[in-house]
């Protein structure tokens, strides 16, 4: 109860800057139209680059600009608050609050990742669909399949960002990791270039990674690549790297407390 | 005009060397924007691992595409790229105090927190160009077509932050909007414009000439007709586009400046 009044704050602090929004979905939008020129180009010379056809490749990549903000590609969402609370010491006040840290952060940028998914994510989405003709699921189950996984995909990347965010308790300053995270999810993301183009032994390897939750997997389930029982198999790959990088933030949150309590408060 | 270039020398290097009191932060963030720009180029390395050419162009050929807008909006994000900022100055009623000193506001705006980090686009956008440059057959009209590409580009780079940035006179939270000009102008020239629909190429030259940036000159110094058939004398006129868009830029900002009026807190 008390998580989803934190998410439903959340949701409404982001909702407040309208400005922005609309901004960002026109960015999202022009990127988006102009990706698509590209892959078109790439795949009138090569029309199964990848198993995937021209209309899969322009479909992943409305995807891939729904994904942007919704799962945080780039950081930014709760872990960082917690980031600043950390430098400043406020953090103090949130081990004194008779809930854990890493449910209250996770509920907040839940509570984010709706409301962007619902604008920035849908938004850019419908204008790709009047420019290009995409691919959309083919059946209901399979839009409930793919609403599934884009929540789980949110926890893995929230539990990435919480661990760069984290490193301030040592460094006082989480910029380095914080660079290094968005680079290595801007690339093993799949947003760069979808990951199914990439040479073989590369592409098993970021296929593996954590960040192919964050666009591949999904955007694999809503084109209808991974169906029937894959489909558990995917949830379970998605969820097995949420439980082990949660599992990593409780770790490090517990011996960060320590360290708290060491200097004093 | 040298007056301004001296105050702007003053603010950037006090801000240089209050930045260089934190080594470790500036060289990993340094690294990180190296990496995070460098990554465009991976991108379009991996889909020539899938086609021969795009756009009828070679990989080569679109690395000296790719290295000439590089360069223009590195240079032009260096020295201006601050401007972008103008809504927080504005919030933050910074603004108000810059427009008390004897110094250009212009000057002000751009010079603030100065961040030579930034040269790290510069280097990686120089490596590309070399690379790629190495493949062109060399004519001394062709090398000094290519210094004004890059003078030209530059200009345009900083003449399109400037106007866009000057949006936020009027709504403060919208700076987003202007990324899909510049920095989507500099995705959309990374690519040959072969790629685009025609309707784009125009709107790209005479509407908002981002085509002048590096591809008309780069159609001149590669040794290529025009595949739009439009008239061969573009491909010298970049100075020309240059020019107006300073001039553009000039009556905007003032327009601007004379419409501001402080946040009033």
């Amino acid at each position: 109860m008390l998580h989803t009044a934190v998410a439903s704050r959340s949701f409404r602090r982001y909702s407040t800057y309208v400005g922005a929004t609309l901004a960002g979905i026109f960015t999202n939008s022009v990127f988006g139209a102009i990706m698509c020129f590209v892959y078109i180009e790439v795949w009138a010379a090569n029309p199964d680059a990848g198993g995937y056809d021209v209309t899969d490749a322009v479909t992943y990549v409305w995807l891939g600009q729904a994904m942007i903000m919704t799962v945080a590609v780039w950081g930014g969402g709760s872990p960082d608050d917690l980031a600043a609370r950390i430098k400043s010491g406020d953090v103090v006040i949130d081990f004194y609050r008779p809930v854990g840290i890493l449910g209250w952060y996770l509920a907040a940028d839940l509570g984010r990742a709706a409301y962007h998914l619902l604008t920035r994510g849908l938004a850019p989405t419908l204008v790709g669909g009047l420019l290009f003709d995409l691919r959309y699921p083919a059946d209901a189950l399979t839009w409930l399949l793919f609403a599934i996984a884009v929540p789980l995909a949110v926890v893995v990347s929230f539990a990435l960002r919480m661990l760069a965010s984290l490193t301030a308790f040592w460094l006082l300053d989480d910029v380095g990791p914080r660079t290094l995270l968005g680079f290595a999810a801007l690339f093993f993301s799949g947003l760069t270039v979808p990951l199914v183009l990439l040479p073989s032994l590369l592409r098993d390897v970021a296929l593996a990674l954590p960040w192919a939750t964050f666009l591949q997997v999904p955007a694999d389930i809503w084109l209808g690549k991974t169906t029937g029982l894959e489909v558990l198999g995917a949830y379970a790959f998605i969820v097995a790297w949420a439980v082990v990088l949660l599992g990593a933030c409780a770790l490090v949150l517990q011996r960060a407390e320590r360290r708290v309590v060491v200097q004093g408060g | 005009m040298v007056d301004a270039a001296v105050a702007y020398y003053r603010i950037g290097s006090l801000w240089v060397r209050a930045s260089m009191a934190y080594p470790a932060s500036f060289w990993m963030m340094a690294v990180g924007s190296f990496l995070m720009t460098g990554l465009d180029f991976v991108g379009i390395w991996i889909l020539f691992g899938n086609v021969d050419d795009l756009g009828g162009f070679s990989l080569t050929e679109i690395g000296f595409l790719y290295g000439a807008t590089g360069l223009g909006i590195a240079f032009a994000d260096l020295f201006v790229g601050r401007v972008e900022r103008l809504g927080q100055m504005i919030r933050f009623g910074r603004l108000d105090t810059m427009m008390t000193k004897p110094v250009p506001l212009l000057v002000q705006v751009c010079a603030d927190e100065f961040a030579l980090r930034r040269f790290a686009r510069v280097f990686q956008a120089t490596i590309v160009f070399t690379w790629a440059a190495t493949y062109v057959d060399w004519t001394l009209p062709r090398a000094l077509v290519a210094v004004e590409m890059v003078v030209s580009g530059s200009l345009i780079f900083f003449s399109l932050f400037i106007s866009l940035a000057c949006i936020q006179f009027w709504t403060a939270d919208s700076s987003e909007a202007a990324n899909a000009f510049t920095y989507g102008g500099n995705t959309v020239t990374q690519f040959p414009l072969t790629v685009f629909p025609s309707e784009i190429v125009k709107a790209l030259t005479f509407v908002v000439p981002i085509a002048f940036v590096n591809w008309y000159p780069a159609l001149f110094i590669l040794g290529r007709e025009d595949p739009f058939g439009l008239p061969s004398a573009l491909q010298l006129a970049s100075p020309v586009a240059a020019a107006v868009m300073l001039a553009v830029s000039a009556l905007v900002w003032r327009t601007g400046v004379r419409h501001y009026r402080s946040t009033g807190s």
